[in-house]
């Protein structure tokens, strides 16, 4: 389904991807962890065709990606937008499916029941009619992932879900998206900085560390001797009670989420074209 | 010898008006370069705006009285620094309710505008308070003009350091024990007279000039505040010498022989100013670039 | 029995005073009528993207636009559609080079400076100034009318053109970007948008004041609203009203129409916004 091959990006004189290989089937569900910095976002927008690699290639379907291809639902890190912003959820999910045509939308039946089946398969049907800006953090997020489903993509990519959500939100949208892997057959790739919330759903763990990635079975990946390999220095992966902690890596996963929010938007700012 | 000599016994020299343009433009320029770098770097070029327009509205409503039309745009001025302070942070390019209570205010000026011209039979009103007419500003406005812009640059001058810090950093400055909320009074209050000055030398529309105009150049051309204020002024000056002088000699200009405007002149002195500024600081980069080049 | 009361006064208060049966006051209804309902589109999406501060200086630069037309002696629809157009791709292309503050003040201040200059050289002093920034009703002839009809035309057919991109863009960024829309392009086209709106708003409320017909509208619908075709409609009348209830008041009193305009929009605003103060806080107190 999707096969990164070899990628080597350089933004501003900085080698930021430097070799990043692995593939995803359909139907995974995959985890893409890794420390501050370490290049997730701008591979993001490699897959995305929003960035062209220097070296090796992204294959879709075996076929080279291309910008805005309709086979990859993409949903960013949280949007910001005002209370007042004239404009319900389901018009919100509904540019998602033909926002990038122009001329104004006429109301058919058709776009109004695929509106409707995107926005009953995140469970946001009770609020899809208020307006956007009042929504809270979790409904939000559950719009933007309507958004990216309506187009019925085969590869969905999610940028950091979890990190403006708390404990029982995120375990709930970590629930759903492993079920819409499941039902749809569809390919996921998550971003996340913190690997345990999502420990029970994945399917496969592609770890990102200096420009470099690792990928496989989480209990393949996650070992002191991988992580180490991949880091050039030893880092010791430590179990316990359930979770995995990466102990000398360079932010070792307990940064606060609010700093490493921060660090991913200025990351992505910074390498916006 | 001649040119100098030609210069220096010009009959512009004599004109008292021509003196009056000169004290009116370079008090204002100067008060408005040294407050316009801290409007820079505190981000208020709209506020600059909503003063000046406000205060259009204000010397247009004085003509009706028959005021001097810099108490209208003081009084005015005030009102709107007083909303603002009162407003608070909201007073943003973005903010749609800002926008609007601006529109209703120069809505009203429409008014007074049109009063004037219905009362005084003569349509120049306009001109003067939106552009400005400093060969022809009543005399007696001149020492007030002087007075406030000295007491503002020595309020500016006690509030520098207090000031600075809550440009820069004001949560910072309030953890220092700098009562901000103060300072930031005083400095709206110096915000004031500075637009208003420079709407009355420059007519509300292009004020900004003045504002924006030598302190942005100042800023660029300049690493350290203090550097930059002088430099801020000391364009402010020239140009207003420059435009003022301009403004006398184009009367024997073509095509009209009309003479041209001098706060349009002293606008594009401004604008040209800060265009040079640009080009001096990435002169300069440039130079410190091959410098470093050269030391490694 | 009481609103046919009211009808009967109107109707007497209109026909004497020959409202309605003066051309050129026909030709300001038609003009205002397009203004007010392009500029609830557009408004639109000045509202939703934060650009107030774009649409309060396009309108300044159509007035230098008019101006030098006067003293080249070509239409001033020449001199307002170059001016705004120019002036709206500076602006979106400034703006994204950041610094958008001091260089659009500097750039504004240079065309306002512009149109003074040209209203000196061509002689044209007091009146003529002030009714290009504060507009004037009396002088809307029969073209003018064409004019705006055919700009309000166009302004309209790429709105509906541009609209689902540019919603999107605005309200889901990242999201646009990676789905294939050309956000630059998309910039463009929308100050070109604006620049046509300030085409036609200069002549009828003036370049200080048309600012107030394109956002205060929409503000006010959106205090009530949420939803983009309630908030489009609302818009729509509230800025109809406000334009017809100002012609009607200026034909009457002789005071300028921008005045009326302004003071109605921002009243509209005020009123809505107090009602749904009161409603909250009845509700806050059940």
């Amino acid at each position: 389904m999707l096969d990164v091959r070899d990628v080597h990006v350089h933004l501003a004189e900085r080698l930021v991807l430097a070799g990043v290989q692995f593939q995803i089937e359909a139907g995974e569900f995959v985890g893409l962890i890794g420390p501050n910095g370490a290049g997730k976002t701008t591979l993001l927008k490699t897959i995305l065709g929003l960035v062209t690699p220097d070296l090796g290639q992204v294959l879709v379907d075996n076929r080279p990606i291309r910008r805005g291809n309709p086979a990859i639902g993409y949903v960013p890190q949280k949007v910001h937008l005002d209370p007042d912003t004239p404009l319900r959820g389901r018009d919100f999910v509904a540019l998602g499916l033909d926002g990038v045509r122009w001329g104004v939308p006429l109301p058919r039946r058709s776009r109004r029941e695929r509106v409707e089946r995107a926005l009953g398969s995140v469970q946001a049907l009770t609020y899809a009619d208020a307006p956007v800006g009042r929504l809270s953090g979790g409904e939000l997020q559950r719009l933007q992932i309507a958004q990216a489903l309506v187009g019925e993509p085969r590869l969905l990519l999610v940028d950091e879900p979890l990190s403006n959500l708390d404990i029982r939100n995120a375990h709930e949208v970590v629930r759903l998206l492993h079920e819409l892997a499941r039902s749809r057959g569809m390919a996921i790739l998550l971003v996340a900085h913190d690997l345990n919330p999502l420990l029970s759903a994945l399917d496969k763990v592609v770890y990102l560390a200096r420009g470099r990635s690792m990928a496989g079975r989480t209990d393949e990946v996650m070992t002191s001797e991988s992580l180490s390999r991949l880091y050039g220095y030893p880092v010791e992966v430590m179990r316990t009670r359930g979770r995995i902690v990466v102990v000398g890596g360079p932010d070792m996963h307990l940064v606060p989420p609010e700093a490493a929010d921060h660090a991913g938007l200025g990351e992505w700012e910074a390498t916006t074209p | 010898m001649m040119y100098l000599d030609a210069f220096v016994h010009s009959p512009f020299w004599h004109s008292p008006q021509v003196w009056h343009a000169l004290f009116i433009t370079t008090s204002a320029g100067v008060v408005s370069a040294v407050v316009g770098v801290f409007i820079v770097l505190r981000g208020q070029s709209f506020a600059g705006h909503i003063l000046t327009d406000v205060g259009a509205t204000g010397a247009s409503a004085s003509f009706l009285f028959s005021i001097n039309s810099w108490y209208g745009f003081l009084s005015f001025g005030l009102l709107a620094g007083a909303g603002m302070e009162a407003l608070g942070k909201r007073t943003r390019g973005r903010d749609t309710a800002t926008g609007l209570v601006l529109s209703f205010f120069m809505g009203l000026g429409a008014l007074f505008l049109f009063l004037d011209t219905r009362v005084s039979n003569t349509a120049d009103v306009t001109m003067s308070v939106l552009f400005g007419s400093v060969f022809t500003a009543d005399p007696n406005t001149t020492p007030w003009l002087i007075g406030t812009s000295a007491a503002t640059l020595l309020v500016v001058a006690a509030i520098y350091r207090p000031l600075l810090i809550c440009s820069i950093d004001a949560e910072w400055a309030q953890a220092r024990g700098i009562p901000v909320r103060w300072v930031g009074l005083l400095f709206m209050l110096a915000f004031v007279v500075a637009a208003e000055d420079s709407a009355l030398a420059m007519g509300a529309l292009l004020s900004t000039a003045f504002l924006m105009g030598p302190a942005a150049a100042g800023v660029r051309i300049a690493h350290r505040i203090g550097a930059a204020i002088g430099i801020s002024a000391l364009l402010a000056v020239m140009a207003a010498w420059l435009g003022v002088g301009l403004a006398y000699a184009s009367y024997n200009w073509p095509p009209a022989g009309r003479g041209y405007p001098c706060s349009f002149l002293i606008a594009d002195i401004l604008f040209m100013e800060y265009l040079g500024a640009g080009m001096a600081a990435r002169w300069r980069a440039h130079i410190r670039r091959l410098g470093g080049k050269r030391c490694t | 029995m009481h609103m046919m009361g009211v009808l009967d006064t109107l109707h007497l208060w209109l026909l004497p005073s020959g409202l309605l049966t003066t051309l050129y006051m026909w030709h300001a209804y038609v003009c205002g009528t397009i203004v007010a309902l392009t500029a609830t589109l557009v408004g639109y999406f000045v509202v939703l993207r934060g650009v107030a501060f774009m649409a309060h200086s396009l309108p300044k630069i159509g007035f230098a636009g008019v101006a030098g037309a006067t003293v080249l002696q070509v239409p001033p629809l020449v001199g307002l559609l170059t001016f705004n157009l120019l002036g709206g791709l500076v602006m979106s292309t400034l703006s994204r080079r950041g610094r958008r503050d001091v260089v659009t003040a500097l750039t504004l201040v240079l065309a306002l400076g512009a149109g003074e200059l040209f209203l000196t050289l061509g002689q044209a002093y007091g009146e003529t100034a002030y009714a290009l920034l504060f507009g004037q009703i009396v002088g809307i002839s029969g073209p003018q009318v064409g004019q705006t009809l055919a700009v309000g035309l166009v302004t309209t057919g790429l709105w509906m053109i541009l609209y689902r991109p540019l919603l999107f863009v605005t309200v889901a960024r990242d999201q646009a970007l990676a789905r294939g829309v050309r956000e630059r392009l998309l910039d463009n086209l929308f100050a070109i948008l604006v620049g046509l709106v300030c085409v036609m708003t200069v002549p009828v409320v003036g370049a200080l004041l048309g600012f107030s017909l394109l956002i205060g509208p929409v503000a006010t619908a959106s205090l009530v609203t949420r939803r983009g075709v309630h908030t489009l409609l609302l818009a729509g009348a509230l800025g109809l009203a406000a334009i017809w209830l100002a012609l009607l008041l200026a034909y009457d009193s002789g005071w300028p129409v921008g005045f009326f305009a302004t003071t109605i929009i921002v009243l509209e605003y005020k009123v809505v916004y107090i009602g749904r103060w009161v409603k909250t806080r009845r509700a806050l107190a059940i």
